[in-house]
């Protein structure tokens, strides 16, 4: 067993080591303040090579702009900003019951976002907070529902792990383990049905993937030809039980069998936004695919697992030091002098005034109306009066 | 004359209680059926007027008395018939005229008269329940193409109990879709889809598989539009067959309302006749809320004669199948058939009862169930469901709450054994409630 255990701990923390950004002299820029609009592209080489499973992987470069790559880092700050501040609520009690933290994994949904338009969907699980700001979210409700207020983008009905925005093709958000896919097969199975040429990312963790509904409803998609795309976002541990205890073959891209797969650097944001436009492309054209995203997440599972009982604090700290997704971005400005270290730390500072107001702002926001228990249970006015004994009242409240 | 349909109101004197089935009026193929107690001028004056409507029927279709007794002292009854349908797209259910119609009126289009002209003596046509299931279902997906079927074998062999028989060929594999056996999944599938507006039905192959995807039900379904502060509506229909059929053994005999009726968010009918139950099929699709329409394996060669015109059902509505007035008997899906046999044999007895099929099993009409009590005040409940924790239970509890004063006797209750159900034809027989149960526990009742 401990052989097993250094090494995975020796490859989570030296995967990294060989990347490289492989920038010519001549692309290099000298920095200018408009680098956050100057959309100039220009292609990085990836440093971990993708591993398909029945597929050509795509190349190993990815094309950006000094815009691109200053979004990132402005969004992934945010990102990880916005889940300490949650941290910070939590222990100060204005956070309850439970709350998982995206910190370490922000490049998966970042990449992802670069790739994918709005009329591309995307489910989740209860680690939502990230990819709902993603979507188009905004800070103020994510702290308002995380606080259980009413301009929680659930009316505060939903909590941490109920985040939705419909609009913007993002369907939850959603608690039980693995029960998401088959929701995102079916979403697939509506695109495909409205003919619309779009493709369905479902997301679900290294844990669901030993969920049997997983491998029913791809039989499905692939039965089907639907535009699905599963993405496992694997952060090494469901809860606290490592991959390899787990699963008989943790190779996850490699578990669709007869579905295509896709092994990806997830702590890269360059490398997701690479695969996840191959993998959008396949899904349209093809059907589904699998893509497995290699992550980590630097907080426990949930507020109440302080994350150092599974794995050695040296684990964390050496994923941090070597594959941190913000860093590799920042190294990237850098190199490229597309903006100063000084910038950088501008943009760092408003983002953490901005999740400072934010905060502020949800604690402003007064808790739901007593007589929000009873809206939403149904929809109003479709079949849904419950006949009281009292025929004049009509209400969705149920006897 | 309204706008909705034609109300013909009589009033008749006469000299005992009135005592006469609605349901059995409506049939229409049989001659109504009127119970001692009428003065022959009162017969004779219905009869006389039914048969100057006839000529109206053949193209209104449908008749529905309602029947409703003033107080007792004055014993004058008052009598409605109503004919539905004639005037176009007003097309409603009767107690929902006016709350639903804003709502409604944009899918309910009656459907043009194909065969008016058919100088059918008899008004409506006459077919079995799971005909009854087709028809409805196939007028919803004709209607809006963003209704599809998802089941096991819903398409190519036409379903197991074939009420999608003829779909794949006229819809398509895209809207008539043959899943694998995976509950979880394609139930699942279906919750997705209805997430962006696509309205599913999924048929459960027996209800009794249905508790493989109970997560998604519960979770997902049932769930969704609260968790999501109202984002998503989930407009799908889950139904399939259920009920103690004929020696097929527990796990394909199951009635699983008491496992779903805890689940928030669900809605939940029974079809007891080829009328309901097309009608509940049609206003379960067009339900934005996710709705659970249950069938009973026993019930799907019902025949009846139903109206050609287009009509819905209300999902929460109780129906009034026999006015009485010395115990309401609550009842629904299948057990409504033994109640009504055992009525029989009470009636006989010099008993009225009144039966009444609760039809939405959640949330309850309970306007319907306390105007019933008010005039009855004894009650008994006849259900297929278990003993413990069932449809029952549920009813029993929120009669005590709210209509605790209207009572002259205790509730009874008649439900399933709890036992899973036994291969046996004789064990299996004792594990649901019996007409001469029905009859004994009203006896006992009136006592």
């Amino acid at each position: 067993m401990a052989p097993q255990i250094s090494t995975l701990r020796q490859a989570l923390c030296t995967r990294a080591n060989a990347s490289r950004f492989l920038a010519s002299p001549s692309l290099s820029r000298t920095f200018s303040c408009s680098a956050e609009e100057d959309s100039t592209p220009f292609t990085v080489d990836i440093a971990v090579p993708f591993k398909g499973h029945h597929i050509e992987p795509p190349p190993q470069v990815a094309e950006t702009s000094p815009k691109e790559l200053m979004s990132f880092f402005r969004d992934m700050s945010r990102m990880r900003r916005m889940e300490i501040a949650a941290d910070q609520l939590y222990k100060s009690k204005l956070i309850r019951g439970f709350c998982h933290l995206y910190d370490g994994q922000e490049a998966v949904c970042i990449g992802m976002e670069a790739a994918l338009t709005q009329q591309d969907n995307i489910i989740t699980a209860y680690r939502d907070h990230c990819t709902y700001l993603g979507r188009g979210g905004t800070l103020p409700e994510v702290f308002s529902e995380l606080m259980g207020r009413k301009d929680g983008c659930t009316l505060g009905k939903g909590g941490s792990m109920h985040f939705y925005k419909k609009e913007n093709g993002f369907y939850g958000g959603h608690g039980i383990v693995g029960a998401q896919v088959p929701l995102g097969a079916g979403l697939a199975f509506a695109q495909k049905y409205e003919k619309v040429k779009a493709a369905t990312f479902a997301l679900y963790g290294d844990g669901a993937a030993n969920q049997g509904q997983l491998f029913e409803s791809l039989n499905i998609a692939a039965l089907w030809d639907l535009p699905a795309v599963y993405v496992c976002e694997n952060n090494h541990y469901g809860m606290g039980t490592a991959e390899w205890r787990a699963a008989k073959s943790p190779e996850y891209y490699k578990r669709g069998d007869y579905v295509p797969g896709l092994k990806v650097d997830g702590m890269d944001a360059l490398a997701v936004k690479q695969a996840v436009k191959f993998a959008k492309d396949h899904a349209i054209t093809k059907g589904p695919i699998m893509l497995e995203m290699d992550t980590y997440r630097y907080h426990g599972h949930s507020m109440s697992d302080p994350g150092s009982t599974y794995r050695t604090r040296d684990e964390i700290s050496g994923v941090r030091q070597e594959r941190d997704p913000i860093e590799r971005i920042r190294k990237l400005i850098l190199l490229k002098e597309i903006a100063t270290v000084a910038d950088l730390k501008n943009i760092e500072k408003e983002v953490k005034k901005e999740v400072e107001d934010a905060v502020a702002k949800a604690k402003e926001s007064p808790q739901p109306d007593p007589s929000a228990l009873f809206s939403n249970v149904y929809v109003k006015g479709y079949g849904s009066r419950a006949f009281g004994c009292d025929r004049k009242h009509s209400s969705a409240v149920l006897p | 004359m309204s706008r909705s349909g034609v109300w013909i109101v009589l009033s008749i004197v006469h000299d005992k209680t009135l005592s006469l089935s609605p349901s059995l009026l409506s049939l229409g193929d049989h001659p109504p059926r009127v119970e001692s107690g009428w003065t022959t001028k009162a017969r004779c004056f219905t009869f006389a007027l039914l048969r100057k409507q006839a000529a109206i029927w053949h193209k209104v279709a449908w008749l529905q008395l309602a029947f409703s007794a003033r107080s007792a002292d004055s014993r004058r009854a008052c009598f409605a018939i109503r004919a539905i349908g004639e005037s176009g797209n007003s097309l409603r259910t009767p107690a929902s005229t006016t709350h639903r119609t804003s709502k409604l009126v944009t899918n309910a289009v009656a459907v043009k008269e194909a065969a008016a002209s058919s100088a059918a003596t008899k008004p409506g046509h006459e077919l079995l329940m799971f005909e009854a299931l087709r028809e409805g279902l196939e007028e919803e997906m004709e209607k809006d193409p963003h209704v599809c079927v998802m089941g096991e074998d819903v398409g190519h062999y036409g379903g197991s109990y074939k009420v999608t028989k003829g779909f794949a060929e006229k819809f398509g594999d895209l809207r008539v879709l043959d899943t694998p056996i995976a509950e979880n999944s394609f139930t699942g599938m279906a919750i997705g889809a209805a997430m962006t507006g696509l309205r599913p039905v999924v048929e459960g192959m027996n209800m009794g598989f249905l508790l493989l995807a109970y997560n998604q039900i519960s979770n997902n379904c049932g769930m969704l539009h609260y968790t999501s502060g109202g984002q998503f509506t989930i407009p799908i229909v889950i139904r399939g067959p259920g009920g103690v059929g004929r020696q097929l053994g527990a796990e394909h005999s199951q009635r699983l309302e008491s496992y779903f009726q805890s689940v928030p968010g669900l809605q939940m009918v029974a079809c007891s006749t080829p009328y309901n139950a097309k009608g509940l099929m049609k206003a379960a699709i067009r339900s934005e809320n996710p709705v659970i329409l249950y069938e009973h394996v026993l019930l799907y060669n019902l025949k009846e004669r139903i109206p050609d015109e287009e009509y819905i059902c209300c999902l929460e509505k109780a129906e009034l199948v026999r006015p009485g007035k010395d115990v309401t008997i609550l009842t629904y899906s299948r057990m409504r058939h033994h109640v009504l046999q055992a009525a029989k044999t009470l009636i006989n007895k010099g008993y009225d009862p009144e039966i009444i099929d609760i039809i939405s099993l959640k949330p309850f009409d309970l306007y319907t169930i306390g105007n019933s009590i008010k005039k009855t005040h004894r009650v008994l409940i006849v259900e297929e469901c278990m003993r413990t924790g069932g449809i029952g239970a549920s009813l029993r509890s929120s009669i005590i709450d709210n209509f605790w004063d209207y009572l002259d006797a205790p509730i009874m209750c008649l439900s399933s054994q709890d036992v899973p159900t036994p291969y046996a034809g004789t064990l299996e027989e004792a594990t649901v409630v019996q007409p001469l149960q029905i009859v004994k526990a009203v006896e006992q009742i009136c006592e």
